[in-house]
């Protein structure tokens, strides 16, 4: 995985986004350009803070739920008790994926309810088969004489998924969670429509009200979460990848 | 010791090992010969049941096999592998401290094995306690592997070609080490490779394997001498006969009285290469010293013929 970032400017764009975030009017400014005659250039509705907070936060639990399912999933139909729900399990996350998140809240939200919830459950279905396919990538593709030598040294099933199995997946694994945060992050702001806490709600109403300022500012965030959640995990990444490899040096 | 008894797999219909039967005494190492699909790794993993047979049984000092959890059973088996499958997220002081890790010991017990058994492999403990296996050369690795085949001291070991990535110096100096541990820690060794002259080089007896059948059990002298198949004659290589026999004995061995001229060899050394070096240097005779360079005899180029030569 590439940097997309040196470590000077992630941080300067992570102490950019704090800033804005806690004191945004400091920002009117550089935003005025874009309103119309009369309009506000800062949302102010709900603090941009506490909606980012809340985006990511609706995020987080999702991805938890969705990574536990998912690496759950795969880790038993890896196990030769369970090889022949492979297909199926696949065929299951595939599902979960075609369905257009707008869908799955059409059709939560009936069941559930205006709010959070509907949204939780798109992104966790949303989330699952990154998370999946790339697990089962991992557990199934490990190098067969370090399988041999699990068995060999007389490990059982699960010491040798413990020690061995998962900690080798980890960074296949890690790069499936990446994936699916990344589009968990830019697929919540829809959760907006259905009444969820999120930054969408700074996007949709600046559309409703023609405000290209409060559009470019909730996209803007969004994309920043998003960028610097993948470029985080992409370092944990290389820096498991390199210590195996030897190096110590991690960026 | 090890008891194989008429062992059987078959796979699909296909008999990959077929009607298996040895015996290998205490501190004593079999070496496996026979080229790629003769079924020699798949009986070297029947013993440790990474692959369950399909008739026949195994006694480890007379107890059957599948008398105990596999696991269990590997635990006490001392298992190295070719590419030496080391785990690439542990370090080497890990790798080495696996099985000691699962049988239970105390941290510091571990540790101090650990250091000891590097030192034995002549791999600095100070150095190399805390690398990765990935930064390790071939040699290494091969090294760290076997060391952590052998950390909570097994009775058997059994080795799957464990020299072939390794370049013929360093496959030399790997054997030797191997020969010296072995004598050391009395452990029965099981080793399979298709490389014959591996096999004299090592083995106390030769296990010759073709299409799953046992072709001959026997110690080196006696495959070479008498060799029970056609099959057999052609993985020695009859050109290479003499030469073979010539390698299984020391210059110390036959050394006698006399008075040599030139540079003494090595009371070590085969007769294969004392044979090469009255050839090179154009001398009937060879003064033998001992290690610490007293001339304790002779050998003559007629002494080195008539070893060559095809036993009664």
């Amino acid at each position: 995985m590439k940097h997309i970032l040196g470590p000077g400017i992630r941080l300067a764009v992570l102490a950019l986004l704090v800033a804005f975030l806690v004191t945004p009017e400091s920002f009117a400014g550089w935003l005025a350009p874009l309103t119309k005659p009369g309009q506000p250039a800062i949302y102010m509705q709900n603090s941009l803070l506490d909606l980012a907070v809340s985006h990511i936060e609706i995020v987080l639990a999702a991805t938890i739920a969705s990574t536990i399912v998912a690496v759950g999933l795969a880790i038993l139909v890896t196990r030769p008790s369970g090889r022949e729900f492979l297909p199926l399990s696949r065929s299951l996350a595939n599902i979960g994926q075609t369905f257009p998140p707008v869908a799955v809240l059409a059709i939560a939200v009936p069941l559930l309810g205006f709010g959070t919830q509907p949204t939780l459950i798109a992104l966790f279905l949303y989330g699952l088969l990154p998370i999946f396919e790339n697990a089962l990538t991992g557990l199934t593709t490990l190098p067969p004489d370090v399988t041999d030598a699990a068995l060999g040294v007389g490990m059982t099933g699960r010491q040798r998924l413990v020690q061995v199995e998962l900690p080798l997946a980890l960074p296949v694994i890690l790069a499936g969670i990446r994936l699916s945060v990344v589009v968990s992050v830019a697929t919540a702001t829809i959760g907006s429509t259905v009444a969820a806490h999120t930054l969408g709600e700074v996007i949709i109403a600046g559309l409703t009200t023609d405000n290209t300022a409060w559009v470019l500012q909730g996209g803007l965030i969004v994309a920043v979460v998003a960028v610097l959640i993948y470029d985080g995990l992409s370092a944990i990444e290389r820096a498991i990848t390199a210590r195996r490899s030897g190096r110590t040096q991690t960026t | 010791m090890i008891e194989i008894d008429d062992l059987t797999k078959v796979y699909d219909g296909t008999t990959v090992v077929d009607n298996v039967s040895l015996k290998v005494d205490e501190g004593e190492i079999a070496v496996i010969v026979g080229t790629s699909g003769s079924g020699k790794t798949t009986l070297l993993r029947m013993i440790n049941r990474l692959i369950e047979p399909t008739a026949g049984r195994v006694r480890l000092n007379g107890l059957d096999t599948r008398d105990t959890p596999p696991y269990e059973l590997r635990r006490r088996i001392g298992y190295a592998i070719q590419a030496n499958g080391l785990f690439p997220h542990r370090t080497v002081a890990q790798n080495i401290g696996t099985v000691p890790q699962l049988l239970g010991w105390q941290r510091s017990k571990i540790d101090s094995r650990v250091d000891e058994l590097l030192s034995l492999f002549q791999l600095e403990p100070g150095q190399f306690r805390n690398r990765m296996p990935a930064e390790l050369s071939g040699g290494q690795q091969q090294r760290v592997g076997v060391a952590r085949a052998l950390a909570a001291a097994p009775k058997v070991l059994l080795m799957d070609e464990p020299y072939g990535a390794l370049d013929p110096i360093i496959r030399a100096k790997a054997q030797d080490d191997l020969l010296t541990i072995q004598k050391q820690f009395k452990t029965t060794v099981v080793l399979v490779t298709h490389d014959m002259e591996e096999a004299i080089r090592l083995g106390d007896r030769i296990a010759v394997m073709d299409q799953g059948k046992l072709l001959q059990y026997a110690t080196p002298e006696e495959i070479i001498a008498h060799p029970a198949t056609p099959f057999v004659d052609e993985l020695i290589g009859t050109g290479e006969r003499p030469f073979r026999l010539l390698s299984l004995s020391t210059v110390g061995e036959i050394a006698h009285q006399g008075e040599a001229e030139g540079e003494p060899v090595a009371a070590a050394m085969s007769l294969r290469d004392a044979y090469a070096e009255c050839l090179w240097s154009r001398r009937q005779t060879l003064p033998v010293a001992d290690p610490s360079g007293t001339i304790i005899g002779m050998v003559t180029l007629r002494d080195l013929e008539q070893r060559a030569a095809r036993p009664a």
